[in-house]
């Protein structure tokens, strides 16, 4: 039997707001064991009363040493996603404990071509990915395509543009589901099969598939990768709760 | 309430991949001893076997919990009836491929259910369906949606979530979430 994930006492270096309503927090960790792209972590919050509850948070990004980033989504109502953007402030203590998950992880010694679809803040756990790739300086071709309501609503923004230049052999679409920016050539709708067809992989690249969002949208995502002839084995999914986040 | 649980009244959704589509004339569902002897039933053989309702309280390794479900389904103590075994564990396997372990007695004695209905309708296909394993006193992930068949064998086998850092029993109660804890 492994050794248990430890429990640790994270504090608030630095933060980000990635839109209106997400930040980007990146927390110290003395003692950070390291991770793979596309693990996430436990946060667990307690109150002077003692009460505490947990919720899972990708990693958004490699290790830097003992500091680690996540990006949290305020939902509207929401115990700790709401405690975290709003609230939660430079040194802080937050506990933490990771890394969790081993089966939706990307590895940079992997040259087989990779698909990553992101609905909403489902794109955390694929830009540690991206940024794995780059970090590693692997080869594998890489094709995100990220759904967003609208411009106003995507993470990362300035990086993934640059990424889309810079990271050769990285190709990025931004799929708006609301509103587009000036100049889009798609009209603004919900992803389907032309989207995955025209901006993805051709099932006998045989890419292996990370489809990381809500769950309605993971469901659907899924299950159009299946009927375009993708091998299920070759398709991992993360779901992220019923809506948003 | 388990510890580091919090109640949902939604049903979120953890499954490692897409949503498989199994039509109902070629489901079946086999348990296979240690010795090599199966016992199948077609979909509609497992309709035709004692049904029970129970409800109960499901927790998720992801935190929520969920109170007092109802579901409809097969006992496995009714499906274990004739298979001779002296099996101390149990390998859960899916359409899809999943794959769960479980000591067998975690699985008799009324605390297992293969069913085949939720909340008085059948079961959404992203939720299991046609059928899932219940296992309601261990975290849900052993509850191994789309279930085709159990095997039974004399040594513990990793499942799917176990052999990538999930906990080999998963007691939520003693908060079982990962391999360690
Ligand atoms: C493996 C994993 C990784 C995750 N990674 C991230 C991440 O990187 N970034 C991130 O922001 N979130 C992530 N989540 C979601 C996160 O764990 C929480 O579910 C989310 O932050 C909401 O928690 P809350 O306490 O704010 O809301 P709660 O108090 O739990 O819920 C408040 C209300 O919002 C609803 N609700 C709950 N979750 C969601 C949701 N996801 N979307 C919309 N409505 C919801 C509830 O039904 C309830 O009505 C991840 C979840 C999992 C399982």
């Amino acid at each position: 039997m492994s050794a248990r994930i430890e429990w640790r006492v994270a504090t608030l270096a630095e933060f980000r707001n990635e839109t209106a309503t997400a930040r980007t927090l990146l927390l110290d960790v003395p003692g950070w064991p390291g991770h793979l792209a596309g693990q996430h972590v436990d946060v667990r919050l307690t109150d002077a009363d003692g009460y505490s509850t947990q919720r899972s948070y990708s990693l958004g990004a490699p290790a830097d040493g003992e500091r680690v980033e996540l990006t949290v989504q305020k939902v509207p109502g929401g115990e700790v996603s709401e405690y975290l953007t709003d609230v939660y402030s430079i040194g802080d203590p937050i506990e933490l404990r990771g890394p969790v998950g081993g089966w939706f992880v990307w590895h940079p010694s992997r040259t087989a071509p990779v698909l990553l679809v992101a609905g909403g803040s489902g794109i955390v756990p694929l830009m540690a990915m991206v940024r794995a790739r780059r970090q590693a300086r692997s080869r594998a071709p890489f094709r995100l395509i990220y759904s967003v309501r609208s411009p106003a609503d995507q993470y990362f923004s300035s990086e993934l543009r640059r990424s889309a230049v810079d990271d050769s052999g990285l190709d990025v679409t931004t799929v708006y589901t609301r509103s587009a920016p000036p100049g889009a050539t798609r009209e603004p709708g919900r992803i389907g099969g032309a989207d995955l067809e025209r901006y993805g992989w051709p099932p006998q690249f045989e890419p292996t598939c990370f489809v990381c969002g809500p769950t309605g949208f993971v469901e659907k995502v899924a299950n159009t990768l299946v009927g375009l002839g993708h091998d299920p084995r070759r398709i991992r999914t993360e779901r992220f709760g019923p809506t948003g986040g | 309430m388990p510890p580091g649980q919090y109640l949902t009244e939604d049903f979120p959704v953890l499954s490692a991949g897409p949503t498989p589509n199994i039509p109902l004339d070629r489901w079946e569902f086999v348990i296979a001893s240690e010795d090599g002897r199966e016992y199948r039933w077609t979909w509609d053989e497992l309709l035709e076997l004692p049904a029970e309702e129970p409800t109960v309280d499901i927790h998720c390794v992801t935190k929520w919990s969920k109170l007092e479900t109802t579901w409809r389904g097969v006992s496995l103590d009714v499906l274990m009836e004739d298979v001779e075994t002296t099996a101390d564990f149990a390998l859960a396997h899916s359409y899809g491929g999943y794959t769960t372990n479980l000591p067998l007695e975690d699985l008799l004695d009324g605390k297992a259910w293969i069913v085949y209905e939720f909340e008085g309708s059948e079961l959404a296909p992203q939720h299991g369906g046609p059928a899932r394993l219940l296992v309601p006193h261990l975290y849900f992930w052993k509850s191994a949606k789309w279930v085709r068949g159990i095997q039974l064998q004399e040594f513990d086998e990793l499942g799917f979530w176990e052999s990538v850092g999930y906990h080999d029993y998963g007691d939520p109660w003693r908060e079982q979430r990962y391999q360690g804890d």
